[in-house]
């Protein structure tokens, strides 16, 4: 798909920004995203107290 | 002793169940009616409607649960609510008609002390000609029921590509006036992923189309969020997501009809399109579940207590207004109703005052534009404000006493983008507030320290994990109330 781009630059495919490949890594890099989880879970018990 | 009846038995309906059971001494009553012997966790469906859960693991049998408590459960649909008696019964009363095989039809009147209306919405495949599974061309996922048998067609279709065959495969919003975009989104990429786990990826031409003016909307007006030193609207990273995965949208659109293998759709421009299908999944418009309400003198009131989409009038400013003088104070706090005390809607059973979302319409005059979401955390919130007020005020309160106001809290949503426990995602969002607040957050509406939003496996594991957590609270399961809502 992305092969095709260039030589169409109208598709709308070819404006929004793509993630890099370090960036599609680190979404599935196990020690990142357990990370992460911990990161979610406190920003949504954040939001919660604040909701309540 | 007080009776309390809530007709409904979703996530709002069954929350101030499971609440009020708690919170009320045994002298009190709790009768919770609903048509469905069962409970449906409805953010998983997504996951029946590719085959990677069954019905049995997103649902649970209600009357089983209730049987452990003291909540008396009727399996039964609202029909009409008599909120001043009537000239033959001095109390407050609910009139139920039975969906169990042996009584099917057989109408009851349950007195009342308080009502919760938690009905939910009629799924309105009706609105556009050719929608929904029953009478048309698309499937659902909006019971589990239906995700099992989209689930059913998409393997039908997986089957053909695996047969060489190339296919189209649609899925969005049925109509320009849909709520829930964030289902078919779930859905959308969690057919891409399962597509890219047979093989078949490369033969199947995905497409996006709904109602909202820009990918990310999701009814609420879209949201910015701080990321790589800007502020960026969703939009930019709902439409990153959709080329990520080789799949194309549409938006701005309504659905007009749908034939064997064909949608009709308008846009915002006026112009029409038509668009070829092999699959589809559209959400359906919703409206109320069609109650309706008597005075004493057994006359019809319901235009009194319901809005003209069938959702009750709760304590909301529905004065017509102008967007540019819409407020986050016309967002109903306490979910009474205005004309009988005693009465209260929650979830999507409430009418909202108006929409969240910029109101838009076509060069035709068709209104194109998301309703607001009140599903998921927002109707527990609600469920938990109003079973806290009819505590009190079976206590003594003079009026509802907790308050639990879409424009004062916020909403978690973890949208699944692909099952698996190491090569899953999902797009973990929290916005506060959920309806845009520019008295308070004059630039974008909310609070950008509480608003984010990323994607990742960390996401597929978090919407795991509440799968299995909010299905053991539902069950009442031992500790059930020390989890969260």
């Amino acid at each position: 798909m992305t092969k095709s781009i260039n030589k169409e630059p109208y598709q709308q495919a070819y404006y929004p920004p793509t993630p890099t490949g370090i960036t599609k890594y680190m979404r599935s890099n196990l020690i990142w995203q357990l990370i992460r989880f911990v990161m979610i879970n406190l920003k949504m018990l954040k939001l919660m107290r604040k909701s309540h | 002793m007080s009776q309390i009846v809530i007709l409904g038995a979703g996530i709002a309906g069954h929350t101030a169940a499971r609440y009020l059971h708690t919170l009320l001494p045994a002298e009190h009553q709790i009768v919770v009616v609903s048509p469905n012997p069962q409970w449906n966790w409805v953010p998983s469906n997504i996951w029946v409607g590719v085959g990677q859960m069954s019905e049995k693991e997103v649902s649970f049998d209600l009357a089983e649960i209730y049987k452990k408590t003291r909540i008396d459960f009727k399996q039964a649909k609202g029909i009409a609510i008599h909120p001043e008696g009537s000239s033959t019964q001095s109390k407050p009363y609910v009139t139920i008609e039975s969906t169990l095989a042996h009584t099917a039809g057989q109408i009851e009147s349950i007195e009342y002390d308080y009502l919760i209306n938690a009905t939910g919405p009629k799924l309105n495949f009706g609105a556009t000609e050719g929608l929904g599974p029953d009478h048309g061309h698309t499937v659902s996922v909006c019971t589990a029921e239906h995700a099992s048998e989209a689930n059913h067609k998409l393997q039908l279709i997986i089957a053909a590509l695996k047969r060489g065959e190339k296919k189209t495969i649609v899925i969005g919003t049925g109509h320009g006036t849909c709520t829930c975009q964030g289902a078919a989104f779930e859905y959308i990429y969690n057919v891409d992923h399962v597509l890219r786990e047979a093989g078949v990826r490369q033969l199947a031409r995905l497409v996006w189309i709904s109602n909202e003016y820009e990918l990310g909307d999701f009814g609420m007006g879209g949201v910015h969020i701080e990321r790589g030193g800007y502020i960026t609207n969703g939009k930019t990273f709902a439409e990153s997501l959709m080329v990520e995965r080789d799949i194309e949208w549409i938006v701005r659109a309504h659905t007009k009809k749908i034939e064997a293998g064909k949608i009709h759709y308008e846009t915002l421009d006026g112009a029409f399109h038509e668009l070829d299908f092999d699959f589809s999944m559209l959400i359906p418009p919703f409206n109320g579940v069609g109650l309706k309400a008597y005075n004493k003198a057994d006359e019809d009131i319901t235009v009194q207590v319901f809005a003209a989409s069938g959702f009750m009038k709760v304590d909301a400013d529905y004065t017509a207004r102008p967007y540019a003088e819409w407020s986050a104070n016309d967002w109903p706090k306490t979910y009474q109703n205005p004309s009988y005390p005693n009465l209260f809607a929650i979830g999507i059973a409430f009418a909202p005052p108006h929409l969240i979302s910029k109101p838009m319409q076509s060069a035709n005059g068709t209104p194109i534009n998301p309703a607001p979401p009140r599903t998921g955390m927002p109707s527990a919130a609600m469920a938990i404000a109003v079973a806290k007020s009819i505590c009190d005020m079976i206590n003594g309160a003079e009026g509802p006493t907790h308050t639990a106001s879409m424009a004062k809290m916020g909403a978690a949503c973890v949208a699944s983008t692909g099952a698996h426990l190491l090569r899953g995602s999902a797009a973990t969002m929290t916005v506060y507030p959920i309806v845009p607040d520019y008295e308070t957050y004059p630039k974008y509406g909310r609070d950008l320290k509480l608003t984010f939003g990323e994607i990742g496996l960390a996401g597929h594991w978090l919407k795991t994990l509440l799968h299995y957590t909010f299905i053991y609270q539902a069950r009442l399961k031992p500790g059930w109330r020390f989890l969260p809502d």
